[in-house]
């Protein structure tokens, strides 16, 4: 059980840098999760705090030890691989001892540990087949029992879940969180998939091009994310983003449409500065529609060019400034095709960000 | 065709090419039990006549004609060359196969494409270099000597098969075992050398045979009862103006028979080996 301290963490494959000096404290018990695209140096981080990879420059501590130049044996942490890694040549009972076995442990006291991983990933059944007779569902859960059987004081995980079916996902997700309640250690995890950032973390760091971008609760980044990456991240449908420019603490949008600026923007804006006016779809909803909310709202006509029925709510689809955009409609009922529906928009819960730095403008 | 004839026929063709293919080695194992007389009859006798162990009475020094070939030194130093040559190219090979497998380093993939290459080399080309190399120091005609040349014979072979062998173990496994506390050397040894296991098995009897096989530089590289492999005693059998048929044939058998047991009882992982099958999961 450790924190885990990230401070200036460099990854250079030959002249190619791919990680860009990251800081990153982990604090014990924390369930953190990496998220971004793909290629943005996730899998690298997590193999540096593995020790997989070696690092270029900076200094990773878990709790109180620099473990720069430890060999992975060395750092107490177990790893679920994105592809489970089981080793094929050992039964289910053998995998998940292995690591007691290397560390010299008894027969007697294996077995036990055996067990009891078994039963808390209910792997009862398995025990003495091979990786090859189980299941992907199956599998996964052997991953992470081998990985829990040594109590580790850090637990990584590599996309575990991307070769699952969705359901299986799903479900599999609620396991590790319930896995994360039951046996409280640090976990890093590393995930392409927003959703499951949002579900699983206590606290989300997300990347781009080997820098991080933000760190914050699901909360925080769905709420205030500091720039319009964050913003089409995290969050589904992702937040609408509209180009344009001030005038009289209004943005106004390329086809002349003009929205006020939020209320707390009033007054701080110099006319003429370009920037993205953005929303999310549940803050934009036909009136009648709504959800009871108060505060400062502004009204929208929008035509809908299309609509997507979910059941208790519907996204409308419309265009606003030469963007597609979204709307959520509560309690829906049926949308005519290019019927016009007037729309509040509420605007304390709208982002205003810098065109060029792409930064939220308030923070 | 139904697919009833279509087997007859196939297994037909299959009975034929093989008997034409086994037909020499069928005829050397027929001649071992025969003697010299109905062997050089002719027109051929084709269904013996009467069988006998007499020839390898002979070789092994019982009965009435005793037969000057010191056989039993030939196997030991076959023995002894070809286990000692496919051990080591056996540890270098897997060694550098794993290297090729698993590391990048420059010049990767000239340096196994030159080491391929060097098999296009026929052997008996490098016989009057290595001849003359070899005696300049003074390992002509010692078992270290046969051993130094096969040993460099296999190892490009054993290199190119287990480097497909660990190719195939997936990375991840290794990487796993250090997380479970295994250092490299205990990873490899732990999981990555059982699960190509097939394919340093397959290397191994690959290296073996060849070893056992080779006449060539032997006959070039050995002379003595101390040194000479079973291939080349054959030629123990030829006088200067005859051949003991019989008793060649009889000591082929002997030659022979260890290389078919070891092929039995390496089968599974040679198919293995053969057919890269090795790891899934
Ligand atoms: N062994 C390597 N050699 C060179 N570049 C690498 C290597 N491994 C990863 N990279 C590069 O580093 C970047 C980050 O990779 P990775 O951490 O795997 O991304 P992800 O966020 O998808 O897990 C990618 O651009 C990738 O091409
Ligand atoms: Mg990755």
């Amino acid at each position: 059980m450790a924190e885990v301290k990230l401070t200036n963490v460099v990854k250079r494959y030959g002249s190619v840098e791919v990680v860009h000096g990251i800081d990153l404290e982990i604090a014990h018990n924390e369930f953190v999760v990496l998220v971004g695209p793909s290629g943005c140096g996730k899998s690298t981080t997590l193999r540096m705090i593995a020790g997989l990879e070696e690092i270029s420059d900076g200094e990773i501590k878990i709790g109180e030890t620099v473990v720069n130049n430890l060999p992975p044996r060395k750092r107490n942490i177990s790893m679920v691989f994105q592809n489970y890694a089981l080793y094929p040549h050992m039964t289910v009972s053998e995998n998940l001892g292995f690591s007691l076995k290397i560390a010299g442990k008894s027969g007697a006291e294996i077995s036990a540990a055996v067990a009891n991983a078994a039963e808390i990933l209910g792997l009862g059944d398995l025990l003495e087949r091979t990786p090859a007779e189980l299941s992907g569902g199956q599998r996964q859960r052997v991953a992470m029992g081998r990985a829990i059987v040594r109590h580790p004081d850090v637990f990584l995980f590599d996309e575990p879940l991307s070769n699952l079916d969705a359901k299986l996902r799903t479900q599999m997700r609620v396991e590790i969180k319930k896995l994360h309640q039951k046996i409280k250690t640090t976990i890093v995890y590393v995930t392409h998939d927003q959703v499951e950032a949002m579900t699983l973390a206590d606290r989300i760091v997300i990347m781009k091009d080997g820098h991080i971008v933000q760190v914050g609760t699901p909360l925080d980044v769905f709420e205030r994310p500091v720039d319009t990456f964050v913003a089409a991240f995290i969050g589904s449908p992702p937040m609408n983003l509209i180009n344009g420019h001030i005038e009289a603490d209004h943005v106004v949008f390329s086809d002349g449409n003009r929205l006020p600026v939020p209320p707390d923007f009033t007054g701080k804006l110099a006319d003429g500065r370009q920037v993205v006016f953005g929303f999310r779809a549940d803050v934009l909803m036909p009136k009648g529609h709504t959800l009871a909310e108060s505060g400062v709202v502004t009204d929208l006509d929008l035509k809908i060019d299309f609509a997507e029925p979910l059941g208790s709510e519907s996204i409308l689809l419309s265009t606003l400034g030469g963007k597609e955009i979204q709307a959520r409609m509560h309690n829906p009922r049926p949308v005519n095709e290019g019927e016009v529906l007037t729309c509040e928009l509420h605007l304390e819960k709208c982002h205003i960000f810098d065109a060029s730095s792409t930064k939220n403008l308030r923070e | 065709m139904p697919t009833r004839t279509k087997t007859v026929l196939i297994w037909l063709l299959t009975f034929t090419v093989m008997l034409i293919i086994c037909m020499p080695g069928l005829w050397i194992i027929l001649s071992a039990f025969r003697t010299n007389g109905e062997i050089l009859t002719k027109p051929a006798i084709w269904i013996p006549q009467n069988l006998t162990l007499d020839n390898f009475r002979a070789i092994f020094g019982f009965g009435e004609n005793v037969i000057g070939v010191p056989v039993s030194s030939y196997f030991r130093n076959s023995l002894v060359i070809s286990v000692t040559s496919t051990f080591l190219a056996l540890l270098i090979g897997m060694t550098g196969g794993y290297a090729f497998a698993r590391y990048q380093f420059p010049g990767k993939s000239s340096t196994f494409l030159w080491l391929m290459l060097s098999r296009t080399v026929p052997g008996i080309a490098l016989s009057l270099p290595i001849f003359i190399i070899w005696s300049r120091l003074g390992i002509i005609d010692t078992k270290f000597g046969v051993i130094l040349v096969y040993t460099a014979i296999n190892v490009p072979f054993t290199v190119w098969l287990t480097e497909g062998f660990f190719r195939q173990v997936p990375n991840d496994l290794n990487e796993a075992a250090q997380i479970d506390g295994c250092t490299r050397w205990q990873a490899f040894w732990k999981i990555e050398f059982p699960l190509a296991k097939s394919g340093i098995a397959s290397a191994g009897i690959f290296a073996f045979l060849t070893s056992w096989n080779e006449y060539a530089l032997a006959s070039q590289l050995t002379r003595s009862t101390d040194s000479k492999t079973l291939p080349v005693g054959l030629m123990d059998f030829t006088a200067q103006f005859t051949i003991d048929w019989a008793g060649m044939c009889a000591m082929a058998v002997i030659i022979i028979i260890p290389a078919l047991i070891l092929t039995f009882l390496v089968q599974k992982h040679l198919i293995a080996g053969l057919t890269f099958g090795g790891v899934k999961g």
